[in-house]
């Protein structure tokens, strides 16, 4: 079909554009990070050598295909340093996606109950730290988290601690600045089904005889689930890969893997190790998003 | 047939005094009320209701009949008054606590569950056992012929399939009282019709009390035993649907359920138990005197379309002429034919307009009349009510 075809019909036009975006935006550069992660480290701008020139002809390319080596991924799998950046990444996303969703949650929930014309005052209220850098909001947090900062004082002043505590550089910091920040991800998917559920439903549920608490679990909850797994994978892919909240608020004796992936790139200069590292990253990632889907999917033959 | 009605009210007292002492009411609601805001949803209503009964709510929407009903099954609590279910008051019972289960307008079934776990929901909460649960459900989609459609989702059955679930859910825990908020709204007219005869049969072999809220007064005149008609927040009337029909007690009401000609008049005299009342757009009319004794004063004569008959000449050689005292002169002036019947409208020499529907219980039209014809509308004094203005 010529192109000319295509741009005469809006609507196949339409189906296409999805395709030509992940092309030119996902798969190509995919390709570069896959081709660099297959390389030798060079002394050398860029840093790498360069596994194949097209230049160079057919037989050329054989040989160079030949010669690819995984050793960069072995070196991960092999090297501590990695496997323990994975392993912490994973476990820092899956513990603040949990905290994120127990207080999402109940934002959500008082938000789809609000009257009307207060729900989109909410809606403003959730969305208004966007309008401020997020840089600016993490040091802002530095603030207040320091020493002598406003979290220190107020609990002074309330005689709730007798010493200043130390947040700044713990774990504490980096999950209060990550559920910060990612609090209105978490929040509107689920605020977008609980709205669209009827409170009908509810009262329907305890008319037959369920007391509150078995009304949210055996209703409200179930039928917020796709909500709620679009708030999850919102968040827990981020910050998987997050690295300026950790690099500002945490403690530098562990590090996440965007953490790893920045030394390798910028400090060590080793762009083939970082692009293996970042393609695992990915691989590591497809996995809950290919689960969700096959959920999703399932979910939408037992509908029909 | 009149002799049907109570004659006065001294007289319904006495009928509902002895029957109230014989048995107490299932449910009794004292001087019931809810504001919303400023606006007052239900103004104070009490109302007794039996056992056993089929009992209509019906009033416009706005009327506050929902509001009582959510009142009744937990949803909002009263502002004023008592709900005593078996002399027990619940006006502040959660609704998981009350043994009343209710119909939602729209069914309201759970969508992530099947048929048969949106039936069962309620055995669930009462903490049935699993064996008596499966039976009971068994039971439930027999009765509502739902068989072979128990692991569907809501969204995979029509409308009066839902519509049964919903009704199956709601009578699985075999409440003391149901709730039905507007249960046939959503259904189209003939699958309508059939369901009402299969709620009233229903309604009769479980020996169950049903309390259906509804806009709609044919739905309300063909299954209830008794209907409490409601306007503002409060009851207008509650009545056997004939008595209302026959005997409504204001002019809203009259004008509420099904049609009716009205005339404006003033008492001129009284005889026996006649009385004339001119009306400006009639004439005088000769009617019976009225329940409640009345004295001088503005009245409006009400006749509904099927008790004004139609002549050429005039009673002079139909049946029951001799009562027929009052006979009304004028030509056809619209006429419309519905199939069984056959409405006309009839300009008065005198300047009104009366309706009178006639049954077209001939197949050739030998009895119609056409329009400009001259034609003579009479009706008995028994056939008229004289309503307050």
């Amino acid at each position: 079909m010529s192109a000319r075809r295509i741009f005469a019909r809006p609507a196949r036009f339409a189906a296409i554009a999805p395709y030509v975006w992940m092309l030119l935006f996902f798969l190509v550069p995919f390709g570069f990070v896959l081709k660099i992660s297959l390389s030798q480290t060079a002394i050398a701008q860029p840093p790498y050598e360069p596994v194949f020139d097209l230049t160079a002809g057919w037989g050329a390319l054989k040989a160079a295909f030949a010669a690819l080596s995984v050793d960069n991924f072995r070196l991960l799998v092999s090297d501590d340093i990695y496997v323990f950046a994975y392993v912490r990444s994973l476990t820092v996303a899956v513990t603040a996606t949990a905290l994120l969703l127990l207080i999402g949650y109940p934002v959500a929930y008082g938000m789809a109950r609000l009257p009307t014309r207060w729900q989109a005052v909410a809606m403003v209220l959730v969305i208004v730290p966007f309008w401020t850098s997020f840089l600016i909001r993490i040091y802002a947090w530095i603030n207040i988290l320091q020493h002598d900062g406003l979290l220190n004082q107020i609990l002074l002043a309330l005689h709730l601690v007798s010493q200043p505590v130390v947040w700044l550089s713990t774990d504490s910091a980096m999950y209060i600045g990550i559920v910060y920040s990612y609090l209105p991800f978490m929040i509107l998917p689920l605020y977008a089904t609980l709205a669209k559920m009827e409170p009908v439903l509810e009262e329907a549920a305890s008319d037959l005889g369920a007391p509150p608490w078995q009304v949210f679990w055996l209703v409200t909850f179930p039928l917020s689930l796709p909500g709620v797994g679009a708030g999850v994978l919102l968040c827990f892919i981020p910050i998987v890969g997050e690295f300026v909240i950790p690099d500002l608020l945490a403690g530098s004796n562990s590090l996440m893997i965007g953490q790893t992936l920045w030394l390798e790139f910028f400090t060590n200069k080793d762009w083939p190790v970082a692009s293996a590292a970042a393609i695992v990253l990915l691989v590591v990632l497809l996995v809950p998003l290919l689960l969700y889907e096959r959920l999703q999917k399932r979910q939408l033959e037992q509908g029909r | 047939m009149t002799d049907e009605l109570p004659r006065t009210d001294a007289a319904a007292d006495a009928v509902g005094e002895t029957q109230s002492a014989a048995s107490e009411p299932l449910l009794r609601i004292e001087g019931v009320a809810k504001t919303f805001g400023t606006f007052r949803a239900v103004g104070g209503v009490s109302l007794d209701i039996k056992a056993g009964e089929f009992f209509a709510l019906l009033g416009p929407s706005g009327c506050g009949k929902t509001t009582l009903l959510r009142m009744l099954a937990g949803f909002e609590a009263p502002d004023e008054g008592r709900i005593l279910l078996g002399g027990k008051d619940i006006a502040q019972a959660l609704p998981h606590e009350r043994p009343i289960n209710m119909m939602f307008q729209n069914y309201a079934l759970f969508p992530h569950l099947s048929v048969r776990d949106n039936i069962a929901f309620g055995l669930k909460r009462a903490g049935m056992v699993r064996a008596d649960i499966a039976t009971r459900v068994a039971e439930m989609v027999a009765l509502v012929k739902l068989e072979g459609l128990e692991k569907r989702k809501p969204d995979q059955l029509s409308g009066g399939q839902r519509q049964r679930v919903a009704l199956a859910r709601a009578l699985a825990r075999r409440p003391q009282l149901l709730l039905l908020d507007e249960p046939l709204a959503a259904l189209d007219k003939k699958l309508r019709e059939s369901t009402q005869g299969e709620l009233m049969e229903l309604q009769r072999r479980l020996g169950m009390t049903f309390i259906i809220v509804t806009h709609d007064q044919e739905e309300a005149m063909t299954m209830a035993s008794r209907i409490g008609v409601m306007r503002d927040g409060k009851l207008a009337q509650v009545a056997s649907p004939r008595e209302l029909y026959e005997a409504p007690r204001s002019r809203w009401i009259a004008e509420f359920v099904g049609d009716i000609n009205l005339f404006d008049g003033e008492s001129k005299l009284r005889d026996g138990h006649r009385l004339v009342i001119g009306t400006r757009d009639a004439g005088a009319l000769v009617v019976a005197e009225p329940r409640e004794p009345v004295g001088a004063g503005k009245f409006s004569v009400a006749i509904r379309p099927e008790k004004v008959k139609l002549s050429r000449r005039g009673p002079v050689s139909e049946a029951g002429h001799e009562t027929a005292i009052n006979r009304l002169d004028g030509v056809v002036a619209d006429i419309c034919y519905l199939g069984g019947t056959t409405t006309y409208k009839v300009k008065l020499d005198t300047g009104g307009m009366i309706q009178a529907s006639v049954a077209n219980s001939a197949r050739l039209d030998v009895d119609a009349y056409s329009l400009d014809q001259h034609v003579v509308a009479w009706f008995t004094p028994d056939d008229c009510v004289v309503l307050p203005s």
